[in-house]
C-alpha cells in the first residue's frame, strides 16, 4: 500500500493531428502485401490470434497481386469489380450533387471505401442476407439492384419502393439480400446473428452478414452480437468498416486500449481478421474465407476492414472542422479504384484509355437512370408518395384508431 | 443585452455552469473537439479542458450510465444524446437507474444529471432525426422533463436543470435552434436576433422548473403547448382570429397546474397540442388533468392536435407535422362546440 497515493489522471485519447497540422500515418503499421499467411478455413480461432493485429493485403505498391490470399477472382471478375466500384463512385457523385441541388434532403457517400461492399458482395450467393449500414450501397450496385430504384428511394418520389417513409439511402430489398437499414446505429448487428441462428435452426444453407462502422462498435448491441455469435456458433460474418472516423470522432475513442477492432473478437473466441479495405482483391479473398467458414458450420468470423472515409460523413457534415484537409492524401492504403485499375493495366487487361471510356459510359448510364428517376419526381417536385402511404404499413392491418386519424387527415 | 440563438443560449448556459462549478462536466458523441453536431458545446473543451468536456464513444447507454456513476461520486454531468431518436439504448439507465437512485437508496446516493437531446421534426430528418419522446420520460417517476421554446428560457432552464439535485431530461426542439419556427415551412423563419426572446443575459440566471409562461393572453380558449408548437399555436390564433390564450408549459414535469387551471377556468375551452404521436402522449395527461380540475367550467371537449400515430415519415413531413392549419381547425371546432 502506498502511503502517499499520487492524484489520478483522466485520460482522453486524441488523434495525432488536427486541422492545421500535417497529416501523419507513420504510426499505422502496414504489413507488406502478401506477407500474412492464409490459414485453412477450419483453423482453430485460437491459433490465428495474430491475424487480428495484422493487415491482409494482396495488391502491392507495384500493382502486383501477391501472396497466399491472391487468386480468388478471374480476370473477368476483376474487371467487373472495377466497374462496380467506378459505378458506385459515379452514383455517389451524382446523388451528392442532386442533394446540393435540393432534389433530396440528405446523402451519404462511400468515397475511398468502395472496395469493401463491392468486393464483399461477390462472395455472397442468392439467399444470403446482409444487415448493412448506410455506407454499403456497393452491396446493391454489385448485386445488380437497379440504380433507378435506389434513386427513387433517395428522391422519395412516386416510385420510391419505401413510399417516402425512410431517409435517403436507407434502402431495403429482401430479394437482393439487403435488410432494411434502420438509421439507429448497430441495432442490426445482433439481428444479423439472429437471422443466421434461424438459418441454422431450420437446417438451411444461407448465411448472414452484419455490418458496423468503427465508431458504432461502441454500442452494446455490438457486444451482444459477439456473445450470441460465439455462444451459438452462428453462421454469420461480422464486418467492421474502420474508416478511421465516426463523424468528428477519431477511431481511438471507440477502440480505446484494444490494439485493433478485430481484436474485440478474441475474447469471444471468434476468428478475427484485419484486411486492407482499399484492396479489392484482399477484401474478396477474406470475404470468401469468412463466408466459407460460415457455410461449413465453422462458426462466426469478425473482419475489420482498414480504410479511410475520404468524404464528409454526410451532406450535413464539414470535416475541415476536425481533421486536416489533406489527411486523405496521406492515407497509406491509397485509393481502391486506382489500385485495382493499375493492377489490371499492369496485367494487360486494362488501359488508361479504356478506363476513360468506361468512366464516360458509366456516367452516361448513371445519368440515364437519374433522368428516369427524376421523371417520377424528386423530394420537392413532381410525383411523390401520397399522404395515404404515410398511414399505411404501420401494421399489417390498419387498426381503428389509425383509420380514424387517416379519415381526419382527409385521405 | 446580447442576442443569442437557442444554440448559443444553451452553450452559454453550460459555459456559465462550468465556470461557476468545477463539478459540472459535459460529454457526448462529437461533443468535445468538434463541439457537437449542432455546435451546442463549441469552445467548451478549449476553455475548460479535456477533463471537463470530452468526446464519448457512440454508446448512449455508456454516456448516461457513466454520468450516473459520476453523479454518484459528486459531479454534475450534463450529457448530450445526439438526437432524441438515439436515446433508447440509454433508456434502461435512465428509467431503472437515474430515476430511482434517490428513492431506492433513501437519499444515500443521488443523481443530479442532465440529459440533453435535440427533439422534434421539421428538418426532413425522417424517422431517426424527428421524434418527440417526452411522454416516455414523463411516465417515469423520478425524472424531470423540460422543453424550452426560446433562447432566454433555454439558458435559464438549462442552468436550473444542471443545478437541480435530480435527473432532468432536457429536450431541445431542434427546429427552434435558429428561430421561432411556426409551422409555415414555405416561409422564412425570423432569426432569434430579431426576436425579443433572443435577448439573453450574458451571466448566471435561472428559470425555475415547474413554471409555465403565458405567451399570448386571450379569453376564448386555452392552448397548452410546448417547444415548437408554441409558435404554431400563435400562428393558428393569428390566422383564425380566435382570441386564444397560449400557455408555454416549459417544463412538463413538474407541471405548472395552477396556471393551466386558472386559464381554463377563465376560457372554458382547451386545446392541447404536441408534435409527438397521439396515443398515450403527454396531451392525454394534460386533457385528463384539465377535466379533473376544470370539468364544470368546460364548454367543449378538450381537443388534442398531435402527430399521427405513425413513425415520423420523410417525404410526407408536412402532412405529418401538426401545423397551423390543423391547430386552427381545432380552435374553430372547439369554439363552435
Ligand atoms: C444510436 C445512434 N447514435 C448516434 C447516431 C448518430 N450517428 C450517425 S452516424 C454516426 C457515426 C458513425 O460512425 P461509424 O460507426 O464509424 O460509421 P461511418 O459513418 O464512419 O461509416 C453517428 C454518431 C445514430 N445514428 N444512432
Ligand atoms: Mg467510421
Amino acid at each position: 500500500m502506498t502511503d502517499n497515493p499520487s492524484p489520478l489522471k483522466f485520460h482522453v485519447p486524441e488523434p495525432e493531428v488536427r486541422p492545421g497540422g500535417t497529416p501523419d500515418f507513420s504510426n499505422v503499421p502496414i504489413p507488406k502485401a502478401g506477407s500474412v499467411a492464409r490459414p485453412e478455413v477450419d483453423v482453430d480461432p485460437r491459433n490465428i490470434r495474430d491475424l487480428a493485429y495484422s493487415i491482409i493485403r494482396v495488391l502491392n505498391r507495384e500493382g502486383d497481386a501477391v501472396g497466399p490470399w491472391a487468386g480468388t477472382l478471374s480476370d473477368e471478375e476483376q474487371l467487373e469489380g472495377l466497374r462496380h466500384m467506378m459505378t458506385l463512385r459515379t452514383f455517389d457523385a451524382r446523388m451528392q450533387m442532386a442533394q446540393r441541388q435540393g432534389k433530396t434532403s440528405f446523402y451519404m457517400q462511400h468515397m475511398g471505401e468502395e472496395a469493401v461492399s463491392c468486393a464483399f458482395r461477390k462472395a455472397l450467393i442468392q439467399g444470403d442476407m446482409n444487415f448493412p449500414t448506410y455506407r454499403q450501397a456497393g452491396l446493391l450496385i454489385a448485386g445488380g439492384y437497379p440504380m433507378v430504384e435506389m434513386m427513387n428511394q433517395i428522391y422519395s418520389n412516386e416510385r420510391d419502393p419505401l413510399k417516402g417513409r425512410q431517409l435517403p439511402v436507407m434502402y431495403a430489398s429482401k430479394e437482393h439480400g439487403f435488410f432494411s437499414i434502420s438509421g439507429n446505429l448497430t441495432t442490426q448487428y445482433i439481428q444479423a446473428v439472429g437471422w443466421a441462428m434461424a438459418s441454422a435452426i431450420k437446417g438451411d444453407t444461407k448465411i448472414a452478414v452484419g455490418w458496423v462502422g468503427d465508431g458504432a462498435t461502441a454500442e452494446s448491441d455490438f457486444h451482444a452480437a459477439l456473445v450470441f455469435a460465439s455462444t451459438y456458433k452462428a453462421p454469420v460474418v461480422l464486418n467492421i468498416v474502420n474508416n478511421q472516423w465516426a463523424i468528428s470522432t477519431f477511431q481511438g475513442i471507440a477502440r480505446g486500449g484494444s490494439g485493433t477492432f478485430a481484436a474485440r473478437g478474441l475474447g469471444f473466441g471468434i476468428a478475427a481478421l484485419r484486411v486492407d479495405g482499399n484492396d479489392y482483391l484482399a477484401v474478396h479473398a477474406v470475404a470468401k474465407w469468412a463466408t466459407e467458414r460460415a457455410r461449413r458450420n465453422l462458426g462466426p468470423t469478425l473482419v475489420e476492414y482498414v480504410t479511410y472515409r475520404v468524404g464528409a460523413h454526410s451532406t450535413s457534415d464539414d470535416p475541415s472542422a476536425y481533421r486536416p484537409k489533406t489527411e486523405s492524401d496521406a492515407w497509406p492504403l491509397g485509393d481502391p479504384v486506382i489500385r485495382l485499375k493499375n493492377h489490371l493495366i499492369k496485367r494487360g487487361l486494362w488501359s488508361d484509355e479504356r478506363h476513360k471510356q468506361a468512366e464516360a459510359e458509366i456516367l452516361e448510364t448513371v445519368i440515364a437512370a437519374q433522368k428516369e428517376a427524376e421523371s417520377h419526381g424528386t423530394l420537392h417536385a413532381g410525383g411523390k408518395p401520397s399522404t395515404r402511404d404515410m398511414f399505411e404499413g404501420v401494421y399489417a392491418e390498419m387498426p381503428p384508431h389509425l383509420r380514424r386519424q387517416r379519415q381526419k387527415a382527409g385521405v | 443585452m446580447p442576442r443569442m440563438t437557442m444554440i448559443e443560449a444553451i452553450r452559454s448556459a453550460m459555459d456559465v455552469a462550468m465556470g461557476r462549478d468545477d463539478d459540472v462536466v459535459v460529454f457526448g458523441e462529437d461533443v468535445g473537439y468538434f463541439g457537437g453536431v449542432f455546435r451546442c458545446t463549441q469552445g467548451l473543451q478549449q476553455k475548460y479542458g479535456r477533463s471537463r468536456c470530452f468526446d464519448a464513444p457512440i454508446s448512449e447507454l455508456g454516456i448516461v450510465g457513466a454520468a450516473i456513476g459520476m453523479a454518484a461520486y459528486g459531479l454534475k454531468p450534463c450529457v448530450e444524446v445526439q438526437f432524441a431518436d438515439y436515446v433508447y439504448p440509454a433508456y434502461d439507465q435512465i428509467v431503472s437507474e437515474a430515476a430511482r437512485l434517490r428513492y431506492r437508496s433513501n437519499g444515500e446516493f443521488t443523481c443530479p444529471i442532465v440529459v440533453r437531446m435535440p427533439t422534434g421534426g421539421g428538418i426532413f430528418g425522417g424517422q431517426t432525426h424527428s421524434q418527440s419522446p417526452e411522454a416516455l420520460f414523463t411516465h417515469v417517476s423520478g425524472l424531470k422533463v423540460v422543453v424550452p421554446s426560446n433562447p432566454l428560457d433555454a439558458k435559464g432552464l438549462l442552468i436550473a436543470s444542471i443545478e437541480d439535485p435530480d435527473p432532468v431530461i432536457f429536450l431541445e426542439p431542434k427546429r427552434l435552434y435558429n428561430g421561432p419556427f411556426d409551422g409555415h415551412h414555405d416561409r422564412p423563419v425570423t432569426a432569434w436576433s430579431k426576436h425579443e426572446l433572443g435577448e439573453v443575459p450574458e451571466g448566471h440566471y435561472t428559470t425555475p422548473l415547474g413554471k409555465a409562461e403565458i405567451r399570448r393572453a386571450g379569453s376564448a380558449v386555452t392552448v397548452l403547448a410546448y417547444g415548437t408548437m408554441v409558435y404554431v399555436a400563435q400562428a393558428a390564433a393569428e390566422e383564425t382570429g380566435i382570441d386564444a390564450e397560449i400557455i408555454d408549459l416549459r417544463t412538463l414535469l413538474p407541471l405548472d397546474l395552477e396556471t393551466i387551471i386558472a386559464s381554463v377556468k377563465k376560457t372554458g375551452r382547451c386545446v392541447v397540442v404536441h408534435e409527438a404521436t397521439l396515443t398515450s402522449g403527454f396531451g392525454a395527461e394534460l386533457a385528463a388533468l384539465v377535466q379533473e380540475h376544470c370539468f364544470y367550467h368546460l364548454e367543449a371537449p378538450v381537443a388534442r392536435v398531435t402527430g399521427w400515430d405513425t413513425p415520423y415519415p420523410h417525404a410526407q413531413e408536412w402532412d405529418y407535422f401538426p401545423g397551423p392549419k390543423r391547430v386552427g381547425e381545432a380552435l374553430i371546432e372547439t369554439m363552435g362546440a
